[in-house]
């Protein structure tokens, strides 16, 4: 997984991990937030509106990514692939914090996930830095990217650094909580790359010390064949925290 | 956010729940126009009505999309707009809100299709509680008559067609509403859930419902003139 605030190249490192994981001879699943055949689209659409309210927002993230989930990830995970997503959890999960939602009440929604075989934060050390990145990328200011719901500062710049930051802050409590591993995304391109394969060779090349049947997660779902196994690399995200 | 049981608000909250075909939607717009008539602003809302969610609900409806999760998730996202949307700013106004099905539909229906008990009642843990909370109860098979017969195609989710526990849907109905009814059950002590039978006449039903309502009403709040338009 790869996770990061917004901006700080996740989708660019994504796509050159992608094609070299392929030329290595991997196949690869590569997905994303809103990114579900079933509730993506709905997504984007609630968001041009602005009219999504706090909770509805992160109820309708949380079908994205278990639509996700149960039918991308996991068949994917099962025959053999190396999947990567854009962002996974943790992103949802900073995201309703920063909003004040109850955080309790959001990872148990997400207890039924899958925890990661690695989780790589790109890092980047203040907004301002994000900033430069939005305005070279060409796309201008998003209106969700810069908070403008929490109504936290009078335009889009303010409102911006204000996010990030909180953002940025909850990135770095949870980066020690679940253990995230840090890249630093202030360096070029070229260096985090290589970062990011470095370890990425270390994880696969790894002799397989479990069982690719353990994919299985809590899914909290009885009857369906696919779960028989037990789930064993699963944490519940509840009790981790409470620890 | 504020969890269920624990939100103070001037309006009042009354729901209806029960099986397919128990009646309940009659009864409700039957109350409506009574507290209408009384000078009560009265605000109605409905399951699976948020037009955020809507489309995406419909599509994946059509071409058989969910899983039990995403299905119990995709619809506690419709109930969280509602709830936003429809609910809690009426309630905060100090308006009557009339629910035709609430949380406990959904954790019957996804209950029987398998979700976690303690995990689809954590989702709806932001629901207001309810001022009171009418389970309509019908013997099965006259819900179940009522319904075959007003209508002839039984969809694919209603009648738990995606649970494979028959090939027809009549019988996969049968079989899914005997289990939501078992549900629902074990949810009257849970969430003290008021019982009305559904097999008497509407007539008497409705008054039962009345005099339940009455007690919980402030006459001072009725106005002829304040309308809350829905």
């Amino acid at each position: 997984m790869v996770e990061g605030t917004d901006g700080v190249g996740r989708s660019t490192h994504i796509a050159l991990l992608r094609t070299w994981l392929e030329s290595r001879g991997h196949a690869v699943l590569d997905t994303g937030m809103t990114r579900s055949i079933l509730a993506g689209r709905g997504i984007k659409e609630a968001k041009t509106g602005h009219t999504l309210g706090r909770l509805t927002m992160q109820l309708f993230y949380a079908t994205d990514f278990i639509d996700r989930l149960e039918n991308e990830m996991l068949p994917a995970l099962r025959s053999g692939f190396v999947v990567l997503t854009d962002r996974y959890i943790y992103s949802a999960m900073a995201r309703a914090e920063v909003r004040g939602i109850d955080s309790a009440w959001i990872r148990s929604i997400y207890s039924m996930a899958l925890v990661p075989d690695a989780v790589f934060y790109l890092r980047i050390s203040s907004p301002q830095q994000l900033v430069e990145r939005v305005l070279t990328s060409g796309r201008g200011f998003d209106y969700w990217e810069s908070g403008m719901d929490l109504g936290l500062g009078e335009d889009f710049y303010d409102s911006f650094i204000a996010y990030q930051t909180r953002m940025l802050k909850v990135f770095d409590r949870m980066s020690l909580e679940y253990n995230f591993h840090v890249l630093n995304a202030s360096k070029s391109v070229r260096s985090v790359a290589s970062d990011l394969r470095r370890a990425v060779t270390r994880l696969i090349d790894e002799p397989a010390t479990q069982n690719e049947d353990n994919v299985s997660p809590l899914i909290p779902v009885r009857d369906k064949p696919v779960s028989a196994k037990p789930a064993t690399n699963v944490v519940d995200l509840n009790k981790e925290a409470l620890s | 956010m504020i969890s269920y049981g624990h939100h103070q608000f001037p309006g009042k909250l009354f729901v209806v729940e029960g099986t397919d075909g128990s009646g309940k939607s009659t009864q409700l717009a039957l109350l409506y126009q009574w507290l209408k008539a009384e000078g009560y602003p009265v605000f109605f809302s409905e399951w699976n009505s948020s037009p955020l969610v809507k489309d995406t609900t419909k599509r994946a409806k059509k071409r058989h999309l969910f899983t039990p999760a995403t299905f119990s998730l995709l619809h506690a996202t419709d109930f969280a707009d509602r709830t936003e949307r429809d609910i809690i700013p009426p309630l905060k106004a100090g308006a009557i809100v009339l629910a035709d099905r609430y949380i406990y539909t959904a954790f019957a229906r996804d209950v029987v299709r398998g979700c976690d008990r303690a995990w689809v009642r954590d989702v709806y843990s932001f629901a207001v509680k309810p001022t009171v909370a009418f389970f309509f109860r019908a013997p099965l098979d006259v819900a179940i008559d009522r319904i075959v017969s007003g209508r002839p195609n039984l969809k694919y989710y209603e009648a738990g067609m995606d649970l494979g526990w028959a090939d027809d849907p009549e019988d996969s109905f049968k079989i899914f509403q005997g289990k939501i009814l078992e549900e629902y059950d074990r949810m009257v002590s849970e969430f003290g859930l008021t019982l009305i039978d559904a097999s008497r006449s509407i007539e008497r039903q409705q008054r039962e419902m009345r005099l339940l309502i009455g007690q919980h009403l402030n006459r001072k709040r009725r106005s002829k003139t304040y309308q809350f338009k829905s």
